[in-house]
């Protein structure tokens, strides 16, 4: 019961975080000077075609852009009626994205999938290679395990991570054979889902999960090797070996349970981070994620594209976060009991 | 040694029967913070070696100029895209002190690709201190020495160069100015916020703490990069370089700091309760007293410490705005900028040398890591 109060909890502070969120994003989309549909205003009077006028102008009064800033967000928001039908995020109605001269709603469709998928393999890669890695690496610390490990992941760490992602590619391509660019073989753009289309997306996914994941996976590494030397110091872990427990039981039974929770609860730090990477790299290796739609939005000041992949982002990683508190609270008793006593 | 009346023997040295219990349990620890910190950092060869490169990296940023064998903007088009040349010292067996070798360039018919072959009969030595295009000293003084050139009219392109026939070695220099200092004003400005905000929510707790751990948890749980970019897109495309320059760090710094706010704020939370706090107080100090006079200083080097860490996080932004054309911009030189020029495989497979400005970016980014660990390990001197 106390389980179920706490996760309706943590949905209600979310919504609200969430809210906050869409009103700083609609500031920050609306800071720079006019809009797209004023530019191309400006545009269409200086080479005199004044027959666009009409449609730009009608473009305008559809999506409330003539009106106040307050009552915009609201608007965009859909909590207040807009004009002619245009009802709000809320509603499910994301606006017209004015670049693609489609609704946004069209222009990202599957690429928030794509999205999503791509995010989701890169945190069990994460978790894959930072689990066993960081435990071997306390096992044995201080012999060339620990430091091969921490030397590749200082270089993951320091490395930029679109070159990265475009010399892996190279070389990966190179002598592995693997495919460069976009998410899948051309053949399957728009089929439905087969076996081969999820080879195929999968075999493309090799690379940019590497490098989205590579510096998340280090950072976590570390942080599991040193909470597990701290817990293989402790005398109960002496008693358990002088009782001849056998190694992988006596590292998987206790201590590292106990170095466990940290791990769970820093899925909040990394998420932002491995979103971070992720519109990075698909921006530079062609990925059809939001990541390029974003960046082209924000250059042609696409304002309803932009802040509805900026709020999507947004609401990813705050989804994220819930799902590892929620995690935490069903591995650990000690903050379940934490919870009940407030 | 004195003898007394009844021929008894007496040390004359004057003696303290409460010597020994005033002697300090750990003598080698009675010195003042700083000295400890470093007995112990010196310990630390890794972060050790990363300060002391650091240092002189920043300490170089003045004479770029006179560095460089060329400035950042000298094109010279008969050597568009010339691999890097390499600099011996012996020709034919013999000795001749520093030389390059003269190119030629070939036009080659089947791919349409200027070719750069070196000439080994025609070694050019390298001239010291020599003549070269002007450049301004520490951004003042007007110069035309350069340490080291080409003689005559061959050239000198120790990592190639670029598209425009520019040297990439000397841009990387010229590129250090600003990627190297977009971290500190970076950093000064998520410091400034960080540690006015942390302080106010710990300090005074109450509201004031309420509101700003919502405002720290929202902008944490919020993704870097895709904000920085909508920050950067806002800047208007006809401001200038350095306006651009500034205004971009300041970006960098306004999403860094609650990371560090929240660092200070549990560490005020904690140190609020001790006693001295608690006199300054009494005493009548004013709070902006007891934060700045007596509460700061307890961690200030646990700050530095992580500043150092969150500076090569601000490196990395820059090189990737830049990199996506919304950081700075093509007149100015960055590491980020020139990256620019090596975003696709094409470039990478028949012009690799474009990439090398990925270097400096590493090695600087690792040696910031180091040092911070370093210093971080160091900072509590009296744990074992």
């Amino acid at each position: 019961m106390d389980a179920i109060k706490f996760i309706l909890r943590r949905l209600a502070t979310m919504m609200l975080t969430l809210l906050l969120v869409s009103a700083l994003i609609f500031l920050i989309i609306n800071l720079p000077q006019g809009d797209y549909l004023s530019n191309q205003i400006a545009e269409l009077r200086s080479t005199g075609q004044e027959s666009g006028m009409a449609e730009v102008e009608f473009l305008r009064r559809e999506y409330a852009l003539d009106r106040s800033l307050p009552e915009q967000y609201l608007i965009w928001l859909g909590l207040w009626p807009g004009p002619h039908g245009f009802s709000g995020i809320i509603q499910g109605d994301f606006g017209w994205s004015f670049e693609f001269n489609k609704p946004v709603s069209e222009v990202v469709g599957g690429a928030m999938w794509l999205t999503i998928v791509v995010n989701l393999v890169a945190v069990l890669f994460v978790y894959a290679m930072a689990l066993p890695l960081g435990v071997l690496a306390a096992a044995k610390s201080r012999t060339w395990i620990d430091y091969v490990t921490s030397f590749v992941g200082y270089l993951g760490l320091a490395t930029p991570n679109f070159l990265l992602a475009i010399i892996l590619f190279y070389y990966g391509n190179k002598h592995f054979d693997i495919p460069i660019g976009g998410l899948m073989a051309p053949q399957f753009e728009g089929q439905p889902l087969t076996i081969e289309k999820i080879k195929s997306v999968l075999l493309h996914l090799v690379v940019p999960t590497f490098v989205i994941g590579t510096a998340g996976a280090a950072a976590m590494m570390q942080r599991l090797r040193a909470n597990m030397l701290d817990e293989l110091n402790k005398p109960y872990v002496t008693t358990a070996w002088a009782k001849g427990v056998p190694p992988v039981k006596l590292l998987s039974k206790y201590p590292l349970r106990v170095a466990f929770n940290p791990f769970v609860a820093d899925i909040g730090n990394l998420i932002p981070s491995l979103i971070s990477g992720s519109v990075l790299v698909s921006v530079v290796l062609g990925l059809q994620t939001i990541g390029p739609a974003l960046l082209a939005a924000l250059k042609s000041q696409d304002h309803f594209l932009a802040g509805f992949v900026l709020l999507f982002v947004a609401f990813l990683t705050l989804i994220g976060t819930m799902v590892s508190d929620i995690l935490l609270v069903i591995l650990d008793p000690r903050i379940r009991f934490g919870a009940r006593e407030r | 040694m004195s003898t007394l009346p009844d021929g008894r023997y007496i040390d004359d040295a004057p003696y303290n029967p409460d010597e020994e219990a005033l002697q300090l349990d750990h003598p080698e620890l009675d010195a003042p913070g700083r000295v400890l910190i470093w007995r112990r950092f010196k310990k630390h060869k890794l972060g050790l070696i990363s300060g002391v490169f650091l240092l002189l990296s920043y300490l170089l940023l003045p004479f770029v100029g006179f560095i460089a064998p060329y400035t950042a903007t000298e094109r010279n088009a008969d050597h568009l895209y010339a691999p890097p040349q390499s600099v011996s010292f012996m020709h034919d067996g013999e000795f001749i002190g520093p030389h390059i070798y003269e190119t030629v360039a070939k036009m080659d018919l089947e791919s349409f690709q200027w070719v750069y072959e070196e000439d080994p009969d025609r070694p050019a030595k390298l001239e010291f201190f020599c003549e070269g295009s002007e450049y301004r000293m520490f951004g003042l003084i007007k110069s035309t020495r350069h340490l080291f050139c080409a003689p005559g009219d061959s050239t000198i392109f120790l990592f190639g160069a670029d598209r425009l026939g520019r040297d990439v070695f000397s841009r990387i220099l010229y590129g250090a100015q600003l990627s190297l200092t977009v971290g500190l004003i970076g950093i000064c400005v998520s410091f400034f916020l960080g540690i006015g905000f942390g302080s106010i929510a710990g300090y005074f707790g109450g509201r004031a703490d309420w509101t700003i751990n919502r405002l720290i948890e929202i902008l944490r749980s919020l993704p870097e990069l895709p904000l920085w970019l909508a920050l950067s897109a806002a800047v208007p495309s006809h401001w200038g370089p350095v306006a651009v320059f500034f205004i971009i760090s300041l970006i960098l710094g306004l999403l860094d700091w609650p990371g560090l706010a929240r660092a200070v704020r549990a560490k005020f939370l904690s140190l609020r309760e001790e006693e001295y706090v608690q006199a300054a107080e009494m005493m009548g100090a004013k709070p902006t007293r007891i934060i700045a006079r007596h509460m700061l200083p307890n961690f200030s080097s646990h700050l530095i410490a992580s500043a150092m860490l969150s500076i090569p996080a601000m490196i990395l932004g820059e090189t990737a705005l830049s990199f996506l054309g919304l950081g700075l911009r093509a007149p100015a030189v960055s590491w980020g900028v020139m990256l620019n020029d090596a975003q696709n495989l094409a470039a990478i497979e028949i012009y690799p040398w474009t990439a090398i400005p990925m270097l400096p970016i590493m090695l600087v980014v690792l040696a910031f890591n180091f040092l911070g660990d370093g210093l971080r390990d160091s900072l509590d001197p009296y744990q074992t």
